[in-house]
C-alpha cells in the first residue's frame, strides 16, 4: 500500500518558516540599538525636541542676581553677537546641575561665552551655589516666578539652549551637559556657528 | 466675596471632587474655571507626561494652569490659550496630537494596515487554488472503511 505523501509546500510560501526567526532578530537588533544610545545618551526615551529650535530667542528681561554681581539677561543680549552663546536654566536644587557644572565651567575657561538662566531659585541658595563651586556665567537673570522658562519651553532644569549669533536658537538639551555630550554635540555645534 | 465662594464650593461637590489644584488657584468665575479646565485637560504635562496638567501634582503643570487661568480670565479664547502654549511646547504637549508632516504616519497607519490588508486580499483570490487530486482507489476504500459507508 502506498502512503499518502502530504503535498509539498509551494516554494512561495517556504520564506514564511524563516519570518518567526527574522522578527525576532530585527527585534533583538533594535533592543540592541536601544540600549546603546540609552547608554551612551544619544536615545532618551523621555527627551521631547524643542519648539524653538530654529526659532528668535523669545522675548524676556530678568533682572541680575544680586549676590552674583553679573548683570541681568534680556533678549537683546541675544542679538548681534560676535559668537554663539549657551542659555543655561539652573537651580542650586537642581542635582543634575551640580553634575554638570564641571562641564559649563570647561566651556567658560576656554572662552564660550554661558549666560545662565537661575530658575525658582532662592538669590541666597543660588549664590551660594556659585560661591561654592565657582561660575561659569558671563550674564545671569533670575527667573523666580518661572515664567520665563515657559517661554523657552523649558520642562525642567537643567536645560541647555544653544544660540547663534543672530540669536537663532539651534539646539536644546533637556538634562546634565555631560564630557560626552560637549565632545560630541556642544564642540561641533561651536565650531560650524563660529 | 469668600463666603459665597464657600458656599458655591459646598453646592458643587463635583468641582471639589475633580480639583487637583489648590482652591487658591481656582478661577472665582465658575464658567472660566470650567473652560480653564476644558483646556487643561487637553495639555500634556511634560513632567509626567501621561497625565493632563489638570491631573498632575507636578510644579511644572500648576505652572502651567495658572498661565491657563490668566489668559482665560484675559478673555483668550480656548484655541488662541492652546496655540500660545503649543508654540513653546511643540505638538507633544498636545494630549491629541494635531495632523501635520510629523505625525502623518500616526494618523495614515490604520488606513495603510487596512490598503495592505486588501492587497493581500485581492492578490489571494486572484490566483486560482491548485487543483485538488482526486482520491485514489486506495483512499477512497479507506474513507469509505472509516465513515463505514460501503458502496463501492
Amino acid at each position: 500500500m502506498s502512503e499518502a505523501v502530504p503535498p509539498p509546500i509551494p516554494r512561495r510560501r517556504r520564506w514564511l518558516l524563516w519570518a518567526p526567526l527574522g522578527v525576532a532578530a530585527a527585534g533583538g537588533v533594535g533592543f540592541y540599538a536601544m540600549l546603546r544610545g540609552l547608554s551612551s545618551g544619544s536615545y532618551d526615551p523621555r527627551g521631547v525636541p524643542s519648539a524653538l529650535v530654529g526659532h528668535q530667542a523669545p522675548a524676556f528681561t530678568l533682572p541680575p542676581l544680586e549676590a552674583a554681581g553679573l548683570p541681568g539677561l534680556a533678549q537683546a543680549d541675544l542679538i548681534d553677537m560676535p559668537r554663539p552663546v549657551l542659555v543655561n536654566f539652573w537651580a542650586s536644587w537642581c542635582v543634575p546641575c551640580v553634575i554638570e557644572h564641571p562641564q559649563l565651567m570647561r566651556l567658560s575657561r576656554d572662552g564660550v561665552p554661558v549666560y545662565g538662566i537661575n530658575y525658582k531659585d532662592k538669590p541666597a541658595d543660588a549664590a551660594g551655589f556659585l560661591a561654592q563651586r565657582g561660575n561659569p556665567f558671563a550674564r545671569l537673570g533670575r527667573d523666580q516666578p518661572g515664567r520665563v522658562a515657559i517661554d523657552w519651553g523649558v520642562y525642567g532644569v537643567p536645560e541647555t539652549y544653544f544660540v547663534d549669533r543672530g540669536g537663532i536658537i539651534r539646539w536644546r538639551f533637556p538634562g546634565a551637559v555631560t564630557p560626552e555630550l560637549l565632545r560630541d554635540d556642544i564642540q561641533p555645534l561651536l565650531r560650524r556657528y563660529a | 466675596m469668600r463666603a459665597l465662594l464657600f458656599a458655591a464650593l459646598l453646592l458643587f461637590p463635583a468641582l471639589q471632587a475633580q480639583a487637583i489644584g489648590k482652591p487658591e488657584d481656582m478661577l472665582a468665575d465658575p464658567a472660566a474655571e470650567a473652560r480653564a479646565r476644558e483646556i487643561g485637560r487637553e495639555l500634556r504635562c511634560m513632567v509626567c507626561q501621561n497625565q493632563s496638567i489638570e491631573e498632575s501634582e507636578a510644579d511644572m503643570a500648576r505652572d502651567l494652569r495658572l498661565l491657563v487661568r490668566e489668559q482665560v480670565a484675559r478673555g483668550a479664547s480656548n484655541h488662541q490659550v492652546t496655540a500660545y502654549i503649543h508654540a513653546r511646547y511643540g505638538d507633544f504637549i498636545l494630549l491629541r496630537p494635531p495632523f501635520n508632516t510629523a505625525t502623518l504616519l500616526l494618523w495614515g497607519a490604520p488606513l495603510l494596515v487596512l490598503l495592505g490588508g486588501g492587497i493581500v486580499v485581492a492578490l489571494r483570490s486572484r490566483t486560482p487554488r491548485a487543483a485538488t487530486a482526486p482520491l485514489t482507489e486506495a483512499e477512497r476504500q479507506r474513507l469509505a472503511d472509516i465513515t463505514g459507508d460501503r458502496q463501492a
